[in-house]
């Protein structure tokens, strides 16, 4: 750990006013960074120097930084969230680049996701989704005792990998077809793997994968670019299992 | 004044039952007239949306994200707790409210944590329910792990993701609501006043992130659930867009302000790499129940590489100083013991602000494999962060700010001393009293969403009559008059320092002198620091781009502002409360190292009521009884 050798880079960066600008990259310098400063705070410093230079700086999403709220949402280098193995572009640090890089840097590109202004893009399409079935139709109370239903551990574990993904919209912006079918499956999957969600999976699976070509996502050729992309490392396994549930619903 | 919480009396155990009879309710048929705000979608606001707008309320719901998904409570790690008692170890309802009033330093009220306690078992029910994947054992049976100022395992948990799973489970509920037409969701939205009119609670005034309009909008409820406010120390573990803002708005429009100094510092955060950091990690507290803490016992030895120092030569403090409770001590008190052992020169890492966790005993005993499967995502994350390996060296340790047991002050139905103004959640100052347990933050924001919002706000609007005031009222196009003119002044400055220099300078007065110790003389030297910072703030602040557009600065700079003042109440607060309790450690206030409650001055609630731009708030106390738990020194040795 040196904390005293600082490395210069060069960002190439998506700039967009708005929805209706057609956008172009600007060229900026970020200096004197350290291996232990996050992506985003590499551009937190870029955006200080931009103001005092009194230029806009550089807006993109970000909350939690640590992870797991999945606003974040960059391509680096091509790569969504920068391809470092199961890691969102805030977990991202410097000690993965070196001295003189040069970085592009470009928002989620997907015909769901409309750009809203530079590094930002709409995403509610994905909320779309789950409110077309990505849900367990309980009430408020009233529902039966915890352990009254037992679930195997491998079951609730299985379910459990599903329902790690954080809703980034990474393997959409990966996939060449824009395709939100590793989020979808993820959601279909935990819910019909445990037996709270069985009751709807016919009717959910049918609502959910409507929903998604609706808002304009594209569909699966297999090229596993979202497994590629997905922070949380979902398997496209259980996009395999959203097409078994979707055959059986059409016979439900 | 004095306040009243308007607790329900009579035997604890009957009290809820018995009040949520006593609630007038509103006809099924009715519902629908009541317009219903609720701001912030976490777990006390997403499942209060989502249990209001099923009821048949016309609820509209507001977050700053892009998703009513991404909300903060999404970042809790280690679990959830309820008295289910599955593992027949001795707990019960009233042990959980045992442990909540003690944990909290008998500094909450006892019929709301009993509530608390009460309810605590549905919601694991419920969230079951939704599919919330909790870890099971290979019988089937939810599974259970032990946490911080306990001595059962109550805690529920999902992987290292609790929160996230709790909140998705919300968020999903939410949305078969959105879908059914109940509630209308508005994203990239965030308030910035409060409307009041007459003295009721009518509306909100909130601003389009996206186009930067002003828009209103008007209820005959407004229910605030909208966090914390540890952002003021600038670094936390709370996320980026956090702020008091909401609140702070409420507050000057006349809500009280209740106990702002109990702020919580956590144990175990990633510590401190550089000044530029713009948020600190939090590995959860669950991590103690394999983890032991320790620092050298000599000081010589903190350079070394951890594991050449030899077993004699380590301190494990906590579990010297806290034999009963060891590793799993409270936060309050594994905080204040980690920066003792820094503060004594003994501890480790850069800057000395470290101690270790050490997980090599564990991995002995249960195997490498074992401990990856408990906590493999955190240790994941360690390393991502630090660049190093916690399975083969102890990892690196340091309290950080991260929750807020202070907050608006509310009454026993969760409404403020606004008529029509709820606030729910970590928000409010209800439960957690001068210390909140591990794992007690998400039972109390679903508690309160799901199971009691519901049940009192039906109280309030059976009394009123519906869409008395709407958004066409002269009191709305007043506050976007104000806020608008607060926009143009951030942006008409043009001076020399940017938003965040000013929020590291006032984060950082907090932190020093207002952060783990407070002292007479470090609380009133901010007192003196902050207003000028504040002055500086409105004559040299730089924001660029303007007020119609996206711009990430200005919504900055309205935060900013907000902490520049509420600071002041923070210290303000923590100066006149001359005692030490919980999260609220003075210096001069102590026996032994061991804070030094004093019942007899101080065993109130101190709210405060805001008087104006300069003038001193004034201060009115609900006094605390306690009838079922004696009021005793709060010891864990």
């Amino acid at each position: 750990m040196s904390d005293h050798k600082t490395m210069t880079l060069t960002l190439i960066v998506w700039r967009q006013k708005n929805a209706n600008d057609p956008g172009k990259f600007e060229t900026y310098t970020a200096k004197n960074i350290t291996e232990h400063h996050s992506f985003l705070e590499m551009l937190d410093c870029v955006n200080e120097d931009l103001i005092y230079a009194g230029k806009d700086p550089i807006v993109f999403d970000h909350d939690c930084r640590e992870g797991i709220c999945g606003m974040c949402s960059q391509v680096i280098n091509g790569a969504p969230h920068g391809g470092q193995d199961r890691t969102t572009v805030c977990q991202l640090h410097m000690r993965k680049f070196k001295d003189g890089d040069t970085i592009y840097i470009e928002p989620w590109r997907a015909r769901a996701f409309p750009i809203i202004r530079d590094l930002i893009v709409d995403r509610s399409a994905l909320d779309k989704i789950i409110q077309a079935g990505g849900y367990t139709s309980c009430h408020t109370g009233g529902v039966a005792d915890g352990n009254a239903i037992l679930i195997p551990k491998p079951v609730a574990d299985e379910a459990m990998d599903a329902a790690e993904c954080v809703g980034c919209g990474a393997c959409v912006a990966g996939c060449p077809n824009g395709a939100a079918m590793l989020f979808t499956g993820a959601k279909v999957s935990q819910l019909a793997l445990l037996p709270q969600g069985k009751a709807e999976a016919a009717e959910r699976v049918k609502s959910m994968t409507n929903a998604m070509i609706e808002c304009g996502f594209g569909n699966c050729t297999n090229h596993y670019e979202c497994m590629a992309a997905c922070p949380k490392g979902i398997n496209v396994k259980f996009i395999a299992r959203m097409n078994r549930e979707f055959l059986k619903a059409q016979f439900a | 004044m004095i306040l009243d919480g308007k607790c329900p009396t009579g035997p604890i155990e009957q009290t809820w039952d018995k009040h949520r009879f006593d609630l007038k309710l509103v006809n099924p048929a009715n519902k629908r007239k009541y317009n219903v705000i609720v701001v912030g979608t976490g777990l006390a606001g997403g499942a209060a949306a989502a249990s209001l707008g099923e009821l048949g309320y016309n609820v509209q719901a507001f977050c700053y994200q892009d998703s009513p998904r991404r909300a903060h409570s999404i970042a809790a790690q280690g679990g959830i707790n309820a008295a289910k008692n599955y593992p027949n170890d001795g707990d019960s309802i009233y042990r959980l409210f045992y442990d909540t009033i003690k944990g909290g330093d008998f500094r909450a009220r006892e019929a709301d944590v009993w509530r608390l306690a009460q309810v605590s078992n549905n919601i694991i029910d419920q969230c079951v329910a939704q599919g919330v994947p909790f870890a099971r054992d290979y019988a089937g049976y939810l599974d259970n792990r032990s946490f911080g100022g306990a001595q059962v395992s109550r805690t529920f948990f999902a992987r290292g993701q609790t929160g996230q799973q709790l909140l998705l489970g919300a968020y999903s509920a939410l949305s078969r609501q959105i879908k059914a037409g109940t509630v209308k969701m508005y994203d990239r939205r965030e308030m910035l006043d409060l409307v009041v009119v007459d003295g009721v609670a009518r509306g909100i005034t909130v601003r389009n992130l996206v186009t930067g309009a002003m828009e209103n909008y008007a209820a005959d409820a407004v229910c605030l659930a909208t966090g914390g406010y540890v952002n003021v120390f600038y670094l936390s573990t709370n996320a980026m867009g956090c702020s008091v803002t909401a609140n702070w708005k409420a507050h000057k429009k006349g809500a009280y302000f209740a106990n702002p100094c109990y702020t919580q510092i956590h144990p175990t955060c990633i510590p401190q790499a550089g000044d530029y950091q713009s948020k600190l990690t939090l590995m959860s507290e669950s991590l103690r129940n394999d983890g032991r803490v320790w620092v050298p016992k000599k000081k010589e030895d903190c350079g070394k590489h951890p594991n050449e120092i030899a077993e004699d030569d380590r301190d494990y403090y906590l579990e010297r100083k806290y034999p009963s409770y060891g590793n799993l001590a409270p936060r309050d008190i594994a905080s204040r013991a980690a920066k003792e052992q820094c503060d004594d020169g003994r501890g480790v890492g850069p800057g000395g602000r470290g101690v270790y966790l050490d997980f090599a005993d564990s991995i002995k005993r249960l195997g490498e494999d074992t401990i990856r499967e408990r906590y493999g995502n955190l240790f994941e994350m360690y390393e991502k962060i630090t660049d190093e390996n916690g399975y083969k060296r102890p990892m690196r340790m340091y309290p950080a700010p991260h929750y807020s047991m202070g907050g608006l002050w509310v009454d026993y139905n969760l409404m403020s001393n606004i008529p029509g103004l709820f606030v729910l959640g970590e928000a409010n100052f209800s439960v957690h009293g001068a210390n909140r347990l591990g794992a007690s933050a998400l039972m109390q924001g679903l508690a309160d969403g799901y199971f009691v919002i519901p049940y009192t706000i039906g109280g309030y609007l059976a009394t009123v009559k519906p869409g008395q005031v709407k958004a066409d009222h002269a009191e709305f196009k007043q506050s976007v008059d104000d806020v608008k003119a607060e926009q143009d002044k951030y942006l008409s400055i043009n001076g020399k320092k940017t938003v965040f220099e000013f929020m590291r300078e006032v984060g950082g007065l907090m932190w020093e002198n207002c952060g783990m110790a407070r002292t007479k003389e470090s609380l009133e030297t901010n007192l003196k620091k902050i207003p000028a910072l504040r002055e500086e703030f409105w004559k040299n602040v730089k924001v660029t781009g303007s007020g119609a557009e996206l711009n990430q600065q200005l919504e900055n700079a309205g935060r900013t502002a907000d902490f520049l003042e509420f600071s002041e109440l923070l210290c303000r607060d923590a100066l006149h409360r001359n005692e030490s309790c919980g999260g609220h450690f003075r210096s001069e206030y102590q026996d032994a190292g061991e804070a030094q409650r004093d019942d007899v001055n101080f065993c109130y609630v101190g709210a405060w009521e805001y008087k104006g731009a300069g003038k001193e708030p004034e201060l009115h106390k609900e006094p605390l009884k306690f009838d079922n738990v004696h009021l005793a020194v709060r010891s864990y040795k």
